[in-house]
């Protein structure tokens, strides 16, 4: 059977010569780089080798970058280091409703702590408008966090335009660029950010590999305490292999993103144009034009994510959803909510992410696929002919 | 996460569709949280001849509906109305525990449709 992996956003596969790159590092080179000796040294170098690259394919210096183990440790360490730095100043932080868990539950324990926390709609295509954020910015304001782009949408956040709004202000402004670093140009001087969360992972490099830019003079707290790694600001042995991983791919990414995007959006397009044509009450979710290159999500109405998922999976296909049903908590996805789609049509909520090893075929499969699978699932559906009366309807279970 | 006999319900669900001229119909659940079923039974002489569903929902939600209508089916009424919760998860070898409350209401559904069916065949004589 065909297998198509279609749930990029999720994770990528490792590239094959990111893993060549990190094999001695597993062996031959193991030394702990704070050691004086020879290949200890040896590793060292390897480390800021890394951060060279990590640094150039986003255009920062390798003194602005600090590696963490996750893009959520990344997005932590950057919203309670600065909120911690600058609560003297004030204690209120702008986000929006859209944002990763890892920025959201942590602007959450902020809110407990006493700072003062406004979080945005976004329009119904998950733009995050500048104005909003003009309007939402008080004397107490010490920092705003909205994501460069949306993973569970593909929505592109305006970054450069809201940057220009915290102009002159002494507002720290934090991007978690996850789901676009690597895959759209990211340029942090462009954007006008102070710091910047980004992620190994999405674009294939290593799971446990992340980073934050830090601008140079942007005072933060450090997340974890302990010794002098990474420039006294993230303490923790350095896991070696993972970051000369995520350099490695940061490279591959810096030379390959053009090419990378134009294999993809021709891609994408056609997944979009093929259900939008061929399938009745399907809706793109997110913004039509500003979305990530590989990045198609929809909403199906009559029909429920996680049977989707699962018929899909039957053939090979492997994506996500937002649906109540798929999620552990049994909540339908926030972000549909924020931009405002019903929450008995989010269930049908369908995330289908595409990379560099998706081909033309398997595009084809897949719509094949996707449209039997929707038609078999409205056949036992109830509302196959329509939704009926569903205006103000509440959920009162239990979950 | 599901047990085989679960994903055999769900991927090739008996008794999907409705009964025209229905006997009895329930239906439970609320799309806003997540699933829907709609069951339809059939009645002749005390016993359930026929059960059809629809249901809205995830792949635990469609295999209940396909197990309660095969274990409904053949049934007399008062035997069907024994049909719990437990029995139906039983049968399909067990629910994942976020499954339990959401998923498994084809019990109530079913016994919506019993009550139905006994509201419109009040002195009858039917059932």
């Amino acid at each position: 059977m065909r297998k198509v992996y279609m749930d990029y956003i999720a994770t990528n596969p490792l590239h094959p010569d990111v893993l060549n790159a990190m094999m001695p590092y597993f062996k031959e080179h193991f030394a702990n780089p704070l050691s004086i000796y020879e290949p200890a040294i040896k590793v060292r170098e390897a480390i800021e080798d890394a951060r060279a690259k990590v640094a150039s394919l986003i255009n920062a210096k390798p003194n602005e970058i600090i590696f963490t183990s996750s893009g959520a440790e990344a997005n932590n360490f950057a919203i309670k280091g600065i909120a911690l730095a600058n609560q003297k100043k004030g204690r209120h932080i702008i986000t929006s409703l859209i944002e990763h868990h890892s920025v959201l539950n942590t602007a959450r324990f902020l809110e407990k702590s006493d700072f003062v926390v406004t979080y945005l709609h976004p329009d119904k295509h998950g733009i995050v408008d500048p104005d909003t954020v003009k309007k939402a910015i008080t004397n107490e304001t010490i920092l705003v966090s909205i994501m460069l782009a949306n993973p569970e949408i593909g929505t592109i956040e305006p970054i450069e335009e809201i940057s220009k709004t915290l102009k002159d202000r002494g507002i720290i402004f934090h991007t978690d660029a996850v789901a676009a670093t690597g895959n759209i140009p990211v340029d942090v001087k462009a954007l006008g950010v102070d710091l910047l969360t980004m992620s190994a992972h999405l674009f294939y490099g290593p799971k446990g590999a992340g980073a934050l830019y830090l601008k140079e003079g942007t005072r933060i707290i450090q997340l974890i305490y302990g010794g002098i790694q990474e420039g006294g600001r993230r303490a923790g042995t350095e896991n070696i292999p993972a970051i000369v991983g995520m350099g490695k791919a940061a490279e591959l990414a810096e030379r390959e993103l053009e090419a990378r995007m134009n294999h993809l959006r021709p891609l994408r397009n056609r997944i979009i144009e093929f259900a939008l044509n061929n399938i009745d009450k399907i809706h793109l979710t997110g913004h039509p034009e500003q979305r990530l290159p590989g990045h198609a999500s929809f909403v199906v109405e009559y029909i429920e994510g996680e049977s989707m998922l699962l018929l899909l999976a039957n053939k090979g296909i492997y994506c996500a959803s937002g649906s109540a049903c798929t999620s552990k908590a049994l909540k339908s996805s926030p972000v549909l909510h924020a931009i405002g789609i019903p929450d008995h049509v989010a269930q049908g909520s369908v995330v289908f992410t595409i990379g560099q090893e998706t081909n033309e075929d398997d595009v084809d499969y897949f719509n094949k696929i996707f449209k039997d699978v929707i038609q078999r699932l409205r056949e036992i559906s109830p509302y196959a002919r329509g939704w009926g009366d569903m205006e103000g309807k509440e959920c009162t279970a239990k979950n | 996460m599901y047990s085989k006999k679960l994903m055999d319900h769900f991927e090739n669900p008996r008794n999907v569709g409705e009964i025209p001229d229905a006997d009895g119909i329930g239906t439970e659940g609320n799309p806003v949280c997540g699933d829907v079923m709609k069951i339809f039974i059939k009645v002749k002489d005390g016993r359930i001849k026929d059960a059809k569903f629809k249901t809205f929902g995830c792949g635990a939600a469609i295999a209940v509906s396909s197990m309660i209508t095969e274990m409904a089916k053949g049934k007399t009424i008062e035997e069907a109305l024994s049909i719990t919760k437990e029995s139906v998860a039983d049968a399909l070898d067990g629910l994942p525990p976020q499954k339990q409350h959401c998923s498994n209401l084809g019990a109530d559904a079913l016994h919506k449709a019993i009550e139905d069916y006994r509201k419109k065949h009040q002195g009858k004589g039917e059932g």
